[in-house]
């Protein structure tokens, strides 16, 4: 009886949110490993995959988490990574710089791309979505413009051991066929992806700052009435985000070693979808990257069965991912009317 | 005694091409014009040749066609609902997805008739529409996060669509064909006809929407609750029903430039189709004069815009950039345009406006 | 500057656009006092507090605030409560997406020697700050928008209660709080009171006034009235202050040129047991066709509530409407529409002007809503309608073509008003028709009140003035808090009964 009180209590409303998200993943991993464990999919590799994979996708979403908590949005991040991707290939392979000074550039470029749009949205008071959807042509124009060509990063050795670093994990180690015993691995991109994870959410859970995010997008009259200065909170919110995303271009860059005109394109979907089945309310002020890093594990657990399956061609990733994001959009939008009504 | 002036319909209508309200887009398409005849002197210059009508504005507006039926309903949901429907340009590959494969391969025959597979587009632009309008009007999500749903999910069911048989098995993600030569006229000519078939559609389409709109209320309605939507309501305007059409007439139109560019091509390719059209239909609507927040709107603004972006794409394809590097420009475009129109801006200029007078004021 | 004043505010002015918000208003407030200030609609009550509070500067005038010599500007809300002055707004300004506990200390949280939010302690002192204001047993993790209204406003008193400030202004903190929650409130108050705390109550609940309050500002049209101990200025004194009229010159009005109804007359209205949550109590309501009824009450005693239950613009969730003989289930304003009522709302701006179109569209609007949406009234017949009521209503405008927000507040007035008797309704509800308008034109349409009610059509007339309702109405309704008090009719209209019905002197 007390368990159950002490849980009703905890449960409030948001809480709810990330309890179904929790358990939806618990749920398709366990089925997928019921079902496809021929592949392999009980396997320690496989889930150290789909960090490695989505990486990237994870620092996206966890600054997206962030707009989004403030009441805005951004849907140019998909074109900022594309962009990133393609500037560090063109500075290491045609301009020669080393690997340090590129990453340096990129994500100096992520900062200022971030204190503009954030500029125009706190301080133009412009429709983030308008904003960011220009940046979004602005970037992936931006991209083409230095080279209509791929360019293959293939020469600049710092990166590209990096890139294809295996660090060694010591559990979960299977033996194949010969006897020998396999350590499963993961790339350097998943250790920075998680450090900037817990970063993001020490700055939202402890910071006074990560704190006016939610006031701003919980109320931003009444933030403002209780003296917290609600521009410049928005606005470093859009510069944090700008940050994260070129890092998390940095990131994505690792695993493809490659600059292209049509990289990362939907990538900005796939980050709110995460942010959004996670628990991120799109009307602002809830939110958590906790929540956040399921999403993606969700995204890469459906990415996993579709794989698997081997009959259900890849488009199918996208088109799933957009109904789950339909349904937990519908679902907000449910219990937030419920929510008048009670009242 | 007042003199009241009594307004016929004409009059009314020859008053708002006067007004200010077109200003903006008739200076920006006579700008655009001009740098476009500085860069290529044979600008205007029209010709016949191989029985057609041939010649760099003659490209503009065919080529502009499908932007300006998009223009059009994309000026709907902005004028009703103050947001944007961002998934045009994806309902455009999903239902040129579905004419191409419905009418099939074939050198000899469609395998559905053209007037269905035509129809059957459209419906599924209907069928996104409604989709959007639902969630925008009746779940009240804000317009851009609900039309970000078809925005991902349109170009990946297109794909789904255009599959082919391969080895035994539907493979999707293909590029279909059609081989039959009328569909093409569609895209391209009639026999014996020098105006491109777009050119026809678009002007029937922008006639058809204009008769709607000022030949029942619906016109009124959309403009009363894009203005003050309490008002409307308090007198007994169901804004529900108003934002819904908007946005199933956007879906409806998002279908027939899908139809139109499949036909340019012959063929359904889902990633390209509509590809960045959402922003330049977004641009047409603010080129051509309409608020982004909603509210009284222009339809002949909006077209003029289109062509307006039309030949801005022009002039830069003229100096050398190319088709993915234009966006940048539009970008710009937007944010200027926008944030010009805005509110912040508006004040601030205002205010410097006040300082400079004062200045005057004190020096004399 | 004498030290039981802690606040003085020297000939405030403020102007907006076209109004004069405030016109050399002084008020000052003691230590440990009560102090209420009240007025009608436009009294520039909202004004002076933020001035004060530092959402709007100014344009001319002192304050001084003890403890400073110099005069005190406050620029922002950050700097008034900084120095020292809290307020908890009408709506409730606090955050619902976070803790109850977070919302008490947003800006001022405790933090670590590394600028580290200090939860425990936070929760921690929530709590007692809480426990301080009546709220024994409150979960401070839980999300503030977990809790009811009530105790939402009690976490913003408790807010501004810690920031300890000096000058505490509470702005219409009763309106969503039922008689148990207003006593604790009280309570609050009154130890605050002992501390010292200066108070400064916005309310247009008379009887709270008469509970707490130990002193009254009265504030009309931008000017101040005057300052009143509680002593001297009984109830109906005060409305007549705040109404504009001199207790001592009260004269008996009889309405003269209005038809005296009889009893046999038919009925077109009959409201039982109408009310919606949160609005209007229940109430009971018969017009007799032809009628003028008159709605009175101060503002906030539910006048508009109760046109808008009638009119279906809030749906009523009690009771029932009987219209022309049928039981009337409207949900939406159409519904009223077809049934044959219309409804001029008070607030002409948000709710009434369409700014962007024109005379001639906003005055056909309700009657083409009326008829249909694919039969679209011809060209030639909305100009016929539009000419004719322009010339009728006198309404100064070059053209039908004209935008209406070009035009002056009383012509945009009689647009809307047009726009009503264009669709010829059997029943009209008026909210405050002639609120911000030239005297001209507020004679003009009281003329027309009469006429049309002549002619046959039952007319509800909502207002403030009390003057312009005895001259046309057969029947005044009274209203007091949320609730109907009273009607009056025939020979009791007259402006004292009125008074004391409003003050609730009975």
């Amino acid at each position: 009886m007390k368990a159950t009180t002490y849980f009703k209590n905890k449960m409030s409303g948001n809480n709810f949110l990330l309890f179904v998200t929790i358990s939806m993943f618990l749920l398709m991993y366990i089925g997928g490993i019921l079902v496809y464990s021929s592949q392999g999919f009980g396997t320690m590799q496989t889930f150290l995959n789909m960090l490695i994979d989505n990486a990237g996708l994870i620092i996206a979403a966890s600054g997206m988490t962030v707009v989004l908590i403030t009441g805005g949005i951004d849907i140019s991040i998909g074109s900022v990574v594309g962009l990133v991707c393609m500037m560090l290939a063109h500075s290491m392979e045609n301009l020669g710089m080393s690997a340090s000074l590129s990453i340096a550039l990129v994500l100096l470029f992520g900062i200022a791309f971030g204190t503009l749009q954030g500029w125009l949205v706190a301080y133009l008071k412009l429709q983030p979505f308008i904003v960011t959807l220009a940046g979004m042509f602005f970037c992936r124009g931006l991209t083409a413009v230095i080279s209509v060509e791929q360019i293959a990063i293939t020469s600049n050795t710092t990166f590209l051991a990096m890139a294809h670093k295996n660090i060694k994990i010591l559990f979960g180690a299977t033996v194949n066929k010969r006897g020998i015993k396999l350590y499963p691995f993961v790339h350097p991109s998943v250790i920075i992806a998680l450090v900037a994870l817990v970063c993001v959410w020490y700055v939202c859970r402890y910071t006074k700052f990560g704190r006016s995010l939610f006031a701003v997008g919980g109320n931003e009259q009444s933030a403002l009435l209780m003296g917290i200065n609600v521009r410049k909170t928005k606005m470093l919110a859009y510069v944090l985000n700008g940050f994260l995303a070129s890092l998390a271009g940095f990131v994505f860059c690792l695993n493809t070693t490659s600059g292209f005109v049509e990289q990362a394109r939907g990538f900005e979907m796939e980050a709110i979808a995460s942010a959004v089945i996670g628990g991120t309310l799109l009307s602002g002020g809830v939110g958590t990257v906790i929540g956040t890093f399921f999403g993606v594990l969700i995204k890469a657990t459906i990415e996993t069965y579709i794989r698997c399956n081997g009959t259900l061609s890849s488009w199918w990733n996208k088109i799933v991912l957009s109904a789950l994001l339909c349904f937990f959009i519908v679902l907000q939008s449910v219990f937030a009317t419920l929510k008048e009504k009670r009242k | 005694m007042q003199k009241q002036l009594i307004s016929s319909p004409l009059v009314v209508s020859l008053k708002a091409a006067t007004k200010k309200q077109l200003f903006l887009p008739i200076f920006a398409l006579c700008l655009m014009l001009l740098i476009n005849v500085l860069i290529t002197p044979s600008f205007f210059k029209i010709s016949i040749q191989n029985g057609v009508l041939y010649g760099y504005t003659i490209d503009i507006i065919n080529r502009g066609s499908e932007l300006i039926i998009l223009a059009v309903g994309m000026t709907l949901v902005v004028a009703s609902s103050g947001g944007a429907d961002i998934s045009v340009g994806a309902v455009s590959a999903l239902a040129g997805a579905v004419c191409v494969r419905l009418l099939g391969a074939s050198y000899d025959s469609y395998a559905t008739p053209m007037l269905l597979a035509i129809l059957a587009a459209l419906v599924a632009g209907l069928a996104c529409g409604s989709f959007n309008g639902f969630l925008v009007a009746k779940l009240k999500i804000q317009p851009m996060v609900a039309t970000l749903i078809l925005f991902t999910a349109g170009r990946g069911i297109a794909q789904l669509i255009s599959a082919r048989e391969i080895n035994g098995n539907m493979v999707p993600g293909q590029i279909l064909y059609v081989r039959m030569e009328s569909f093409r006229r569609i895209g391209g000519f009639f026999p014996n006809v020098v105006i491109p078939t777009p050119v026809f559609i678009a002007v029937l389409f922008v006639l058809i929407t204009y008769f709607v709109l000022t030949k029942t209320a619906i016109g009124l309605y959309i403009k009363t609750v894009g203005i003050n939507r309490k008002a409307g309501r308090l007198v007994g305007i169901n804004s529900v029903l108003v934002m819904f059409f908007c946005y199933t007439f956007c879906g409806v139109s998002s279908g027939l430039a899908g139809v139109i560019a499949s036909s340019r091509i012959y063929s359904s390719d889902a990633n390209n189709i509509g590809l960045y059209m959402e922003l330049d239909a977004i641009l047409s609507v603010a080129l051509g004069g309409n608020s982004l927040g909603g509210g009284k709107f222009s339809l002949i603004g909006s077209v003029i815009g289109a062509l307006t972006i039309q030949a801005l794409s022009t002039s830069l394809y003229a100096v050398g950039v190319t088709a993915d590097q234009i966006p940048v420009y539009k970008a710009i475009v937007v944010i200027l345009i926008v944030a010009i129109q805005s509110e912040e801006f508006k004040r601030w200029w205002s205010l410097i406006r006040l300082h400079r007078q004062a200045k005057k004021a004190v020096a004399v | 500057m004498d030290d039981s004043v802690i606040l003085t505010m020297k000939q405030i002015n403020m102007t907006f656009p076209g109004v004069k918000a405030l016109n050399n208003v002084d008020f000052s407030l003691k230590r440990g006092e009560i102090h209420a200030l009240m007025g009608e609609n436009g009294a520039g009550k909202s004004t002076l507090i933020k001035v004060l509070t530092g959402v709007h500067t100014m344009d001319s005038g002192e304050i001084y605030l003890q403890g400073q010599d110099t005069m005190v500007i406050n620029h922002s809300p950050k700097e008034a409560q900084e120095n020292g002055i809290s307020t908890v707004y009408q709506e409730v300004n606090l955050c619902p997406n976070i803790s109850v506990a977070e919302n008490v200390f947003v800006g001022r949280q405790p933090l670590t020697r590394f600028r580290a939010v200090k939860w425990k302690e936070m929760n921690a002192r929530a709590k007692k700050i809480l426990q301080s204001v009546g709220l024994q047993d409150l979960d401070v993790t839980k999300p503030l928008g977990d809790y009811s209204v009530a105790i939402q406003q009690m976490v913003a008193i408790a807010r501004a209660v810690d920031i300890q400030c000096k000058v505490l202004i509470l702005d219409e903190p009763t309106s969503s709080l039922d008689e148990h929650e207003v006593e604790k409130l009280f309570s609050v108050m009154r130890k605050l009171k002992e501390k010292g705390v200066g108070i400064i109550f916005v309310t247009h609940f008379l009887e709270q006034v008469y509970e707490v309050c130990d002193c009254i500002t009265v504030l009309r049209n931008g000017d101040l009235v005057g300052r009143y101990a509680i002593s001297e200025l009984p109830r109906v004194k005060l409305v007549a202050k705040m109404l504009g009229h001199d207790f001592n010159d009260l004269a008996s009005l009889r309405n003269l040129d209005a038809k005296k109804l009889n009893n046999e007359e038919s009925v077109i209205l009959k409201a039982v047991g109408l009310g919606h949550a949160g609005t209007i109590h229940p109430f009971d309501l018969t017009i007799s066709k032809g009628e003028v009824i008159g709605l009175t009450g101060l503002l906030g005693s539910g006048r508009s509530e109760l046109a808008r239950a009638l009119y279906a613009a809030d749906h009523p969730d009690k009771g029932a409407l009987h219209f022309k003989g049928i039981h009337l289930k409207a949900k939406d304003p159409i519904d009223s529409m077809k049934a044959g009522m219309g409804f001029l709302p008070e607030d002409r701006k948000e709710e009434s002007i369409i700014s962007d179109l024109s005379v001639r569209e906003n005055m056909v609007i309700a009657l083409q809503a009326k008829t249909g949406i694919f039969k679209l009234l011809p060209l030639a017949k909305q100009n016929e309608l539009a000419l004719q009521f322009i010339k009728a209503l006198n309404i100064k405008t070059p053209s039908p073509e004209t935008l209406v927000k070009q035009l002056s507040g009383g012509n945009q007035q009689k647009v809307i008003l047009g726009r009503w008797l264009i669709t010829n309704p059997d029943f009209l509800i008026l909210d405050e028709p002639t609120r911000g308008i030239d005297v001209g034109t507020k004679t003009e349409i009281q003329k027309l009140i009469i006429k049309l009610a002549q002619s046959g059509m039952t007319i509800m007339f909502i207002s403030s003035e009390i003057d312009e309702m005895l001259r046309t109405v057969n029947r005044l309704c009274v209203l007091r808090d949320g609730l109907k008090a009273g009607e009056l009719v025939n020979d009791n209209l007259d402006r004292h009964q009125v008074m004391a019905a409003i003050a609730g002197d009975q």
